[in-house]
């Protein structure tokens, strides 16, 4: 696992000293959160909260794995990366994780300000819904990870990683806003349905990439 | 006769949809040696170099490194592969030595200050080993990028246009450092469009003509020039 957390810590000191991703994330996702709550006052506000907290969150993710992409493309510093005699897997996993770490950091400062805006409490709700917000976020960058190499090799990107990261996960998304309509609502039975969903996704997309990658990367 | 060989290469062929880069390449290279790969523009150069190194995948034939081979044992031959390119595939946002110690950690060798500053020492960077590459010229950042090829002391060493972007210091810098590669022993295969450079230390030319191998002979041989001047200089099969 040495050269994962090799490559975490170099995304995290690159991180640390350019704040590029962080920024356009945390900027991002808090104005969609705060758009969004006052453009829906009134009764409906309840009911949309949950979409808009996973719109916020998946546009801030993408905003991050553009970021992350850049940083490797930017003087091929990906070949760098294969040349390395490490497992196209573990270069995989390392990015994952990097990536993970930072959309988590940015989702731990928009998740208080959705509940702020939104009046909800600081309770159990509030945990629950930090657990889906984990597990959707795992599984939105596993494949989102796998997407931006695979878009990096195009002319178009910036605009064709959107495009395929948004129907890719979407039934991520979508069992995530499930997820969290159901516990904001206080009828946490049926959340085991959207929670099944959404770890048989992250498991899936993080085997299937950990295993495909070297075919994606490999001209 | 393989242990002798660095690299063993037979029927290589790469395609890019229906077009060929390479085709038909076989070319064994014994250790120690030091081949100089000359060939104009889209003549396969870098393409049999990324194959060499585990970049790209053949579309045909068997790739050897020092008796491993690539296709079943890839991390064993990129462990032993020093490879630099016009592009450094280092991160501007990190020093030197940052960007030095991170590729320590990928290859697993050691990532002690005193070492990695000794690397930088010979590429003439120590002294600003801790700014970011991102202030560097491009020269500046090349050597960062020979350092980087270099630090985990590679027994094949893969260079493809590393002149690109030198001034003649740091040219006269990666001469130094490629003789003395040589005298240690270590494989050389260096790309080239100049044919000065290129012979400079070589024992062996090898020329590319649209992906094939037209010529291959010793460096000082006469017939290296002639043939240069025929297939890249007058571009005989344009």
């Amino acid at each position: 696992m040495r050269p994962v957390a090799a490559i975490v810590a170099k995304d995290i000191a690159i991180e640390y000293k350019n704040k590029e991703a962080f920024t356009s994330m945390l900027l991002f996702g808090l104005l969609v959160v705060v758009v969004f709550s006052f453009a829906f006052e009134g009764s409906d506000r309840h009911a949309l909260a949950p979409g808009m907290l996973w719109v916020a969150y998946a546009f801030a993710g993408i905003l991050g794995l553009n970021r992350s992409l850049n940083m490797e493309i930017d003087n091929d510093c990906l070949q760098g990366l294969l040349l390395s005699p490490v497992s196209r897997g573990d270069l995989y996993l390392g990015k994952v994780v990097g990536n993970f770490v930072f959309t988590l950091i940015a989702e731990l400062v928009i998740l208080p300000v959705f509940i702020i805006l939104n009046n909800l409490a600081f309770n159990t709700v509030l945990i629950w819904i930090a657990g889906i917000t984990l597990l959707g976020t795992l599984g939105f960058v596993a494949i989102g990870t796998t997407l931006s190499l695979i878009s990096a090799q195009t002319r178009m990107k910036e605009v064709l990683l959107p495009a395929l990261q948004i129907p890719m996960t979407f039934p991520v998304i979508l069992s995530a806003v499930q997820a969290t309509s159901l516990v904001m609502s206080e009828d946490s039975k049926g959340v085991s349905f959207p929670l099944s969903v959404l770890g048989i996704f992250s498991t899936v997309y993080i085997t299937a990439s950990y295993f495909v990658f070297e075919y994606i990367v490999e001209e | 006769m393989s242990d002798t060989l660095a690299l063993d290469s037979k029927d290589i062929e790469k395609k890019f949809g229906y077009a060929y880069a390479i085709r038909n390449i076989s070319l064994q290279v014994r250790r120690g040696e030091f081949v100089a790969l000359f060939g104009s523009n889209g003549a396969g150069k870098t393409t049999f170099l990324k194959v060499t190194a585990g970049l790209m995948r053949p579309t045909k034939g068997s790739l050897s490194i020092e008796g491993f081979d690539v296709a079943k044992n890839a991390e064993e031959t990129r462990r032993r592969i020093g490879f630099l390119s016009h592009n450094t595939f280092v991160y501007r946002d990190l020093s030197p030595l940052e960007n030095l110690k991170f590729f320590c950690r990928l290859y697993g060798v050691s990532d002690s200050e005193e070492r990695l500053l000794g690397l930088l020492k010979r590429v003439d960077l120590a002294q600003r080993a801790n700014e970011p590459v991102r202030a560097f010229s491009r020269g500046l950042q090349q050597r960062v990028g020979i350092a980087r090829a270099l630090l985990h002391d590679p027994s094949l060493i893969l260079l493809d246009e590393p002149y690109t972007g030198l001034d003649a210091k740091a040219a006269q810098t990666l001469n130094d450092i490629l003789d003395e590669a040589a005298r240690s022993g270590k494989t050389i295969i260096l790309t080239t469009h100049d044919i000065q450079q290129g012979l400079r230390a070589a024992t062996r030319a090898v020329i590319l003509d649209r992906g094939k191998v037209v010529h291959d002979g010793p460096a000082k041989d006469i017939a290296v020039q002639e043939a240069y001047v025929r297939y890249i200089h007058h571009g005989a099969s344009a």
